[in-house]
C-alpha cells in the first residue's frame, strides 16, 4: 500500500510539471497582458511595470523563475488585484466553492442514488417512471435556466429566499438546487442502469434461489456493485463541483473560485490563472487517487497489483 | 337604542380597520405593477408637505458589478475603484452634479499662471486622528510619479501636468523637490504648472490625486489590509469579505462628519445585470445600474413602464463609435467611410436598439463637456458635420469604389467585444448597410483582451470603441487622436491636426482654445471620417424613491457620501 | 476404477457397413435452423423495434431534425423571413399567424432561429459527442484493459489534459483559428472525451476479472478479440448512457461558451445561445426563451429516452 501511494505521488508530481509547463506556454501564447487597456498605459509606465513583474524577460526565463517560485511554494502576487498574494485569494473564494460544493455533492449522491436505486427495483413501474422524467428534467434543462427559473419562483415572486449574495444557511438552498439538478439526474440514471444490470447477473439469481434474505442481497450485492459507476462519476464530478460553477457563482452572486478563474483569464492574470490551475490539477488528481482507493474498497476484485494480471 | 348604537360602533370599527387595511394593501402595493403611482403619489406628498423624515436605518446597499481591483488610489484604474475609492478618500476638491470643482480637503485655491495654491482645511484628519497636511499630498503624489513604487502606477500620466512630473516618473529626474508641488507649510500645497491647464483644479477630485497616510510608506501591502488603511473620507473600510461583500461605515473622524447622514454602505459583487435587477426589485438594493453595473437591455423598457419614479436618465460626457481603421481596405478612403457613416439611422438605433434614452453623436466631443461659457456641443452643434442620408451614402460609395478600382468591395468585418449590448448593436448596424448600401458586413466578437490587442496593432477594419471624459475639458478627446497618441488605434496622421492640438495645449486663453478643438473636431469628422460616431451614452439607473443626495457628475462618476434615506 | 472410461473406449465394437444408410434430404432439413439466423445486432435491433417509447423518441428526434432543416425553408417561402434579417419595427412581438413563435429583440423572426439554432445545436451536438465516443472508448479501452503501467501513463495524461484551463484552449483556439463550427467543436471535443474514457475504463477494469473473460481468454482468445468482442460490448450500458449525455453537454457546453461570448457568431444562432440572449427579459418575453428551451428540451428527452431503449435492447443479460 505504501509503495502503491508513493508511486502515485511521484506520478502525481510528474503530471503537475507537465500541467504546469503546458499552461505557462499556453497562456503566455495568448494575445493581451495584464496591463492590456482601453486607455493606453504610456510607454515609459508600461516598460517599468514590465521590468516589475518580470514580464520583460523571454518566456522561458519567466517560465523558469516561475518553476523556481512555486517549488519553494511561493505562487506570488496577483498582477490585476494589486499586491495580493495569490495563495489568499484562492484560499479566500475557494472557501466559498467548496462550502457550497460539498453541500451539493452530498445532496446530489444521497437523492441520485436514491432515485436510481428506486427505479431500478421498480423496474418499469411508476416509481421508474417518475423518477427517470425528474432525471431527463435534470439534464434536459440548462443550468442557466434552471438557475434564474428557481431565482424568479422562489426570491423574486415568493419572497422565501434571497436573491443573490452568500451570508448564511438561507443563501445555501437556490445555489445547491441549481447546482444538483444535472449530478443528480446523471447519478439516478447510472445508478438504476447498473443495478438493473447487478440485478439480472447470475449470482443475484443465484443467491435469491438459495433463499438468501432479500435484504442481505440487497446491502450485500446489489448496491456494492451497482453503485461502481456512480464512484467513477464521483472523482470528476466533485472536482467538477468544488472548483466553481461558473454559471451559479455569477447568478447567484457568489464569489467563488470558478468565477475569479474566468475572470483571470479574462484580465490576463497571470499568477492567479497558473495559482488556480495547479489548484485545479492537484484537486482533480487527488479525486481520482481516491475514487481509486473506493473502488479497491467497493470492488475487492480490482487488485493493486501493477502489470499485466494474469 | 342600545342596539343600534353597537352597529354604528360596529360599522365605525370595521369602516376604520378597512380603511387601514386598505392602506396598507396599497402600501404592499409598491413593488407590483401599479406602484409606480402610488410611489409618485406619495413621493409628491412628502415633497408637498416639506418634510423629509430620515429612516432609521441609514444603511445603503448597493452592488458593485466586479471587485475593485486595489483599495490604493495610486494604483486605481476603473470605476469600480472609483465608487469606492469616493467614500474613503477626499481630494483637495470634489465634483458638483455639473462639473465644477467644490472645496473638499482645500478651502479654497488661487490659480496664476502657471502656479495653483491650494489652503487646506484646518480641521481635515486621517481616520486615526492625525491631522491631513499638505506634506500627505506630496507624499500622495510623490508615490504616484515614482518609478519605484510598487508596482508603478499606472495612472501616473494623470500627473505628467505637474512640472518635471513626467520626467521624474521616467526616471530622467531622480530628486523630487524639482517636481512641481510643494508644501509651503501644513496647510498650504503649491503646485507649478508645465502649461496653464484650465481643468487642473477639476483633476485634483480625481483618485490619483488622492492623499494618502504617511503610514503607508515601505509597505507595498497595506491597501490589502482593512487594519492598515487609515483613510480622510467619509467612511471608512469595516469588512471586506474577497469575491463576496464591501462594508464601509461612518468615519467619526471626517470633519465633514456633520452632513454625512449614511451609518453604513453595504456593497454585494454580482456581475450579472440580471441579477443585480432582481436583487433591487426585491427590495435588497436600493440602486441598480450605471455606472457599477447594468440594467439588461431587455429590461429597459419594462422597468421605465412599471417603475416610472425609479427609473434615471441622465447623459453622461462619453461617446460610443465605430473606428475604421484607415490602413486597410477598403477604409483607406475617406469616401466609402463617410458612405458607411451616413447610411446608418441612428435615432432608430436609440430608440429600438440600446432604449436607454441616449443621444444620436454626430460629433466626438459628447455634451456635459465645459466649453467657454456654456457646454462645448452647445456651443459647436455637431448637426454640420454630416447627415443620414442613404442616397447620398450609395452615391459616395460608387465614387469611392471608382477611385479604388473596386468592382466588388473586399470582404468586410466589423468587430466587437463579447457584450449583449455591443452584439445587439453591431448586428442592427450590419443589417443596415445590408439593406442601405447592399454591404454584406460580417460581425465578430472577440474576447475583450484580444479585441483590444487587434485595435491597438491596427488588426482589423472597422471595430466598436467607446471613450469617456478623464477631466471636464475638450481636451480629453481631442488629443487621442494625434499622430503619436497611443490611444490613436485608427492609423490616422495628421500634421494640421497635431499642430492645432499643441496650439490648445499652450494656450490659456479658453476662446481661442476652443477655436482649436471645433477645427480639429471638423477634421476628425467632417473631413476624414476616421471614426462614425453612434451615440452619446447616458447613465441608466433605477434608484428606489427613499434614496436622495446622490450625486452624480458630468463623467458618470457617482459620491454616495452625501446620500441618505428617507422614511420608508 | 471399475468406470473407467478408457476401460470402456476400449471395447470393441463391431460396425458393418450394413449399420449405416444414407440419409434423405428431408432429415438434413431438419437440422437447418428455421428461424433465419441473426447477428447480435440484429437481434438488438428487433427489440429496439418493439419498445414504444424509444421508438417514439427516435420519431421526435427525426422530426427535430427534418424541422430543423425543412422549418427555416417553410417561413422563407411563406413570408420570407431569414435567421439575420432585423426588423426593428416589429421587435419583441408575440406569437402570431406572422411570426408563428414571435420575434425577438432585433425583430427577427423567431421560428427561423429556433429551427436554425437547432441546425447548429445538433451538428455541434452530434459531432461533438461522435468524436468523444471515438477517442473515449478507444482509450478508455486501452487504459482499462491493459491496466498497470499503461493505464498509470495513460491516465495521468488525461487528467493533464482534463486539468488545462479549458478557457485558455478555447481562447486560443478562436484566436488562431478562425472563429467557426469546427473551432467550437474541436473546443468542445479537446476535454470532451476524457469522460468518456473513464467511464469505459472503470467498466473494463471491473468487467477483466469476471469469469467470461477468463473463459474466452483460456481459450486462447487475443487481445484485440478481448477487448472488442467481450469486453466493450459488455460495457456497451453505461457507453450509451454516457453519450446520450454527451449530446446535451456538449450543446449546453457551446451555451456556455455563449454565456462567456464564446461560441458560435452572431448573427447565427444556436438553441443555447437563443436562450441565452432570452434569459434576460423571458418574464417579459417569454417566447423568445420558450421555443428554443422546449426545442432543446424535447431534443435532450428523446436522445435520452431513445439511449435507454438502445441499451435495453443492447444488453442481453435483459432479455426476456
Amino acid at each position: 500500500m505504501v509503495r502503491y501511494i508513493a508511486n502515485k505521488f511521484f506520478y502525481m508530481l510528474v503530471s503537475l510539471f507537465i500541467l504546469i509547463s503546458a499552461t505557462f506556454f499556453l497562456m503566455k501564447a495568448i494575445p493581451g497582458d495584464p496591463f492590456t487597456s482601453e486607455k493606453k498605459v504610456p510607454p515609459a509606465i508600461l516598460a517599468n511595470l514590465y521590468e516589475q513583474y518580470g514580464l520583460d524577460k523571454p518566456v522561458y526565463q519567466q517560465y523558469l523563475k516561475y518553476l523556481g517560485d512555486v517549488v519553494q511554494g511561493d505562487f506570488g502576487i496577483s498582477m490585476k488585484k494589486i499586491n495580493q498574494d495569490v495563495s489568499d485569494i484562492i484560499g479566500q473564494t475557494f472557501s466559498a466553492s467548496l462550502k457550497l460544493g460539498v453541500v451539493a455533492i452530498v445532496v446530489a449522491v444521497i437523492v441520485g442514488v436514491l432515485l436510481g436505486m428506486l427505479a431500478a427495483l421498480y423496474h418499469r413501474k411508476l416509481i421508474d417512471n417518475v423518477a427517470m422524467v425528474l432525471a431527463v428534467l435534470g439534464i434536459a434543462v440548462p443550468s442557466f435556466v434552471v438557475a434564474s427559473l428557481l431565482q424568479f419562483i422562489f426570491a423574486s415572486k415568493l419572497h422565501w429566499l434571497p436573491t443573490m449574495g452568500f451570508k448564511g444557511p438561507m443563501y445555501y438552498i437556490l445555489p445547491v438546487a441549481a447546482l444538483t439538478a444535472q449530478p443528480i439526474a446523471f447519478i439516478a440514471r447510472l445508478t438504476r442502469s447498473s443495478m438493473l444490470e447487478v440485478l439480472h447477473a447470475d449470482y443475484i439469481k443465484t443467491a435469491k434461489a438459495k433463499g438468501l434474505n432479500w435484504f442481505a442481497i440487497l446491502f450485500r450485492h446489489v448496491i456494492r456493485n451497482g453503485i461502481m459507476p456512480v464512484v467513477t462519476y464521483l472523482g470528476p464530478m466533485t472536482a467538477n463541483i468544488v472548483t466553481g460553477s461558473v454559471v451559479i457563482e455569477q447568478i447567484f452572486g457568489i464569489g467563488g473560485i470558478g468565477k475569479q478563474f474566468v475572470e483571470a483569464i479574462g484580465v490576463r492574470d497571470y499568477p492567479v490563472i497558473m495559482g488556480i490551475t495547479i489548484f485545479y490539477g492537484i484537486l482533480l488528481m487527488l479525486a481520482r487517487f481516491l475514487t481509486d482507493i473506493a473502488y479497491i474498497f467497493v470492488d475487492p476484485r480490482i487488485k493493486l497489483s501493477k502489470g499485466k494480471e494474469g | 337604542m342600545k342596539k343600534s348604537k353597537s352597529l354604528l360602533l360596529l360599522l365605525t370599527l370595521v369602516l376604520a380597520v378597512g380603511t387601514l387595511l386598505a392602506a396598507c394593501g396599497s402600501n404592499g402595493n409598491k413593488g407590483a405593477s401599479n406602484g409606480g403611482n402610488t410611489s409618485s403619489n406619495s413621493g409628491e406628498k412628502a415633497a408637498n408637505s416639506g418634510e423629509e423624515k430620515l429612516a432609521a436605518d441609514q444603511t445603503l446597499r448597493i452592488n458593485l458589478s466586479a471587485e475593485p481591483p486595489t483599495f490604493d488610489p495610486a494604483q486605481a484604474q476603473d470605476s469600480q475603484a472609483n465608487t469606492v475609492l469616493k467614500t474613503m478618500y477626499e481630494g483637495l476638491t470634489r465634483m458638483d452634479e455639473s462639473g465644477e470643482p467644490q472645496p473638499a480637503a482645500a478651502e479654497k485655491w488661487e490659480a496664476d499662471g502657471n502656479k495653483i495654491t491650494f489652503h487646506l482645511r484646518k480641521d481635515a484628519k486621517w481616520s486615526n486622528g492625525d491631522p491631513v497636511k499638505a506634506s500627505d499630498f506630496v507624499f500622495a503624489w510623490e508615490r504616484v510619479l515614482s518609478p519605484n513604487t510598487q508596482p508603478a502606477a499606472p495612472y501616473a500620466y494623470q500627473l505628467y501636468y505637474l512640472k518635471n512630473g513626467q520626467e521624474y516618473n521616467e526616471g530622467k529626474i531622480k530628486d523630487f523637490s524639482q517636481v512641481g508641488v510643494k508644501a509651503l507649510d501644513d496647510y498650504t500645497l503649491e503646485v507649478e504648472l508645465i502649461a496653464p491647464t484650465p481643468y487642473f483644479v477639476g483633476l485634483t477630485s480625481f483618485y490619483t490625486f488622492y492623499p494618502v497616510h504617511p503610514s503607508v510608506k515601505d509597505d507595498p501591502k497595506w491597501a490589502v489590509d482593512q487594519s492598515k488603511m487609515i483613510v480622510n473620507g467619509a467612511f471608512t473600510l469595516t469588512n471586506w469579505t474577497k469575491g463576496q461583500t464591501i462594508e464601509v461605515t461612518k468615519n467619526e473622524n471626517y470633519w465633514g462628519k456633520d452632513q454625512i447622514k449614511l451609518s453604513k454602505i453595504t456593497m454585494s459583487l454580482v456581475n450579472s445585470g440580471a441579477t443585480e435587477l432582481a436583487s433591487y426589485r426585491n427590495d435588497e438594493l436600493d440602486r441598480a445600474g450605471h455606472p457599477n453595473g447594468e440594467i439588461p437591455t431587455d429590461q429597459i423598457p419594462i422597468v421605465k413602464d412599471q417603475l416610472k419614479d425609479e427609473f434615471k436618465v441622465k447623459g453622461i460626457a462619453s461617446t460610443y463609435y465605430y473606428e475604421f481603421n484607415v490602413t486597410a481596405k477598403p477604409f483607406d478612403n475617406v469616401k466609402i467611410r463617410k458612405a458607411f457613416a451616413m447610411a446608418i439611422n441612428r435615432q432608430d438605433i436609440v430608440d429600438k436598439i440600446t432604449l436607454g434614452g441616449q443621444i444620436p453623436a454626430f460629433g466626438y466631443v459628447p455634451p456635459g463637456i465645459k466649453g467657454v461659457k456654456d457646454e462645448f456641443r452647445t456651443e459647436n452643434p455637431d448637426a454640420g458635420f454630416f447627415t443620414e442620408n442613404v442616397e447620398e451614402a450609395k452615391k459616395l460609395l460608387e465614387e469611392g469604389m471608382k477611385e479604388e478600382g473596386y468592382t466588388k468591395l473586399p470582404d468586410i468585418t466589423l468587430i466587437y467585444n463579447s457584450s449583449e449590448a455591443h452584439k445587439k448593436l453591431a448586428l442592427a448596424v450590419a443589417d443596415m448597410w445590408k439593406k442601405n448600401l447592399g454591404v454584406d458586413v460580417k460581425t465578430e466578437n472577440q474576447e475583450w483582451a484580444v479585441f483590444i490587442e487587434n485595435r491597438q496593432n491596427l488588426n482589423y477594419q472597422i471595430a466598436r470603441a467607446g471613450w469617456s471624459a478623464d477631466y471636464n475639458d475638450p481636451m480629453t478627446f481631442i488629443d487621442m487622436w494625434t499622430s503619436n497618441s497611443g490611444n490613436n488605434t485608427t492609423g490616422f496622421k495628421n500634421a494640421e491636426y497635431d499642430k492645432l492640438v499643441q496650439d490648445a495645449k499652450t494656450s490659456s486663453e479658453n476662446a481661442k482654445r476652443n477655436e482649436y478643438f471645433k477645427k480639429a473636431e471638423e477634421i476628425l469628422i467632417k473631413d476624414n471620417m476616421i471614426l462614425m460616431p453612434v451615440y452619446y451614452y447616458t447613465n441608466v439607473a433605477l434608484e428606489k424613491t427613499w434614496l436622495k443626495g446622490v450625486v452624480l457628475d458630468f463623467s458618470g462618476a457617482i459620491d454616495y457620501t452625501r446620500a441618505y434615506l428617507l422614511e420608508h | 476404477m471399475d468406470n473407467n472410461p478408457i476401460q470402456v473406449m476400449q471395447t470393441p465394437v463391431d460396425l458393418k457397413p450394413e449399420d449405416f444408410r444414407k440419409i434423405g434430404t428431408d432429415e438434413k432439413q431438419a437440422e437447418v435452423i428455421q428461424r433465419e439466423s441473426i447477428s447480435a445486432w440484429r437481434d438488438a435491433w428487433y427489440r429496439l423495434r418493439s419498445n414504444k417509447l424509444a421508438m417514439t423518441a427516435l420519431g421526435v428526434l427525426l422530426l427535430i431534425v427534418i424541422a430543423s432543416l425543412v422549418g427555416p425553408l417553410i417561413s422563407q417561402w411563406v413570408h420570407g423571413y431569414n435567421y439575420y434579417s432585423n426588423d426593428l419595427m416589429n421587435t419583441n412581438q408575440k406569437p402570431s399567424a406572422l411570426h408563428w413563435f414571435g420575434t425577438d429583440d432585433l425583430g427577427r423572426d423567431v421560428w427561423v432561429r429556433t429551427w436554425m439554432g437547432a441546425r447548429i445545436s445538433l451538428i455541434v451536438g452530434l459531432a461533438a459527442a461522435c468524436i468523444d465516443l471515438l477517442i473515449g472508448v478507444i482509450y478508455g479501452g486501452i487504459m482499462g484493459y491493459f491496466g498497470g503501467r499503461v493505464d498509470e501513463i495513460m491516465n495521468k495524461f488525461s487528467e493533464i489534459i482534463y486539468s488545462i484551463p479549458y478557457l485558455l484552449v478555447t481562447i486560443l483556439l478562436l484566436v488562431v483559428m478562425e472563429p467557426s463550427l469546427g473551432t467550437i467543436i474541436l473546443a468542445l471535443t479537446i476535454t470532451g472525451w476524457i469522460n468518456m474514457s473513464w467511464i469505459v475504463r472503470g467498466e473494463i477494469m471491473q468487467l477483466k476479472s469476471r469469469e467470461f473473460v477468463l473463459a474466452s481468454r483460456s481459450m486462447g482468445a487475443g487481445s484485440g478479440r478481448l477487448l472488442f468482442r467481450h469486453l466493450l460490448p459488455n460495457a456497451v450500458g453505461p457507453i450509451i448512457v454516457t453519450v446520450t449525455l454527451s449530446v446535451p453537454n456538449a450543446i449546453f457546453a457551446e451555451a456556455f461558451l455563449s454565456f462567456l461570448g464564446l461560441g458560435v457568431q452572431a448573427p447565427i444562432a444556436s438553441l443555447g445561445s437563443m436562450i441565452n440572449d432570452a434569459l434576460t427579459g423571458w418574464l417579459y418575453y417569454p417566447w423568445r426563451m420558450l421555443f428554443p428551451a422546449a426545442v432543446i428540451s424535447l431534443t435532450m428527452l428523446a436522445f435520452n429516452i431513445f439511449g435507454d431503449g438502445l441499451r435495453d435492447a443492447l444488453d442481453p443479460k435483459l432479455k426476456k
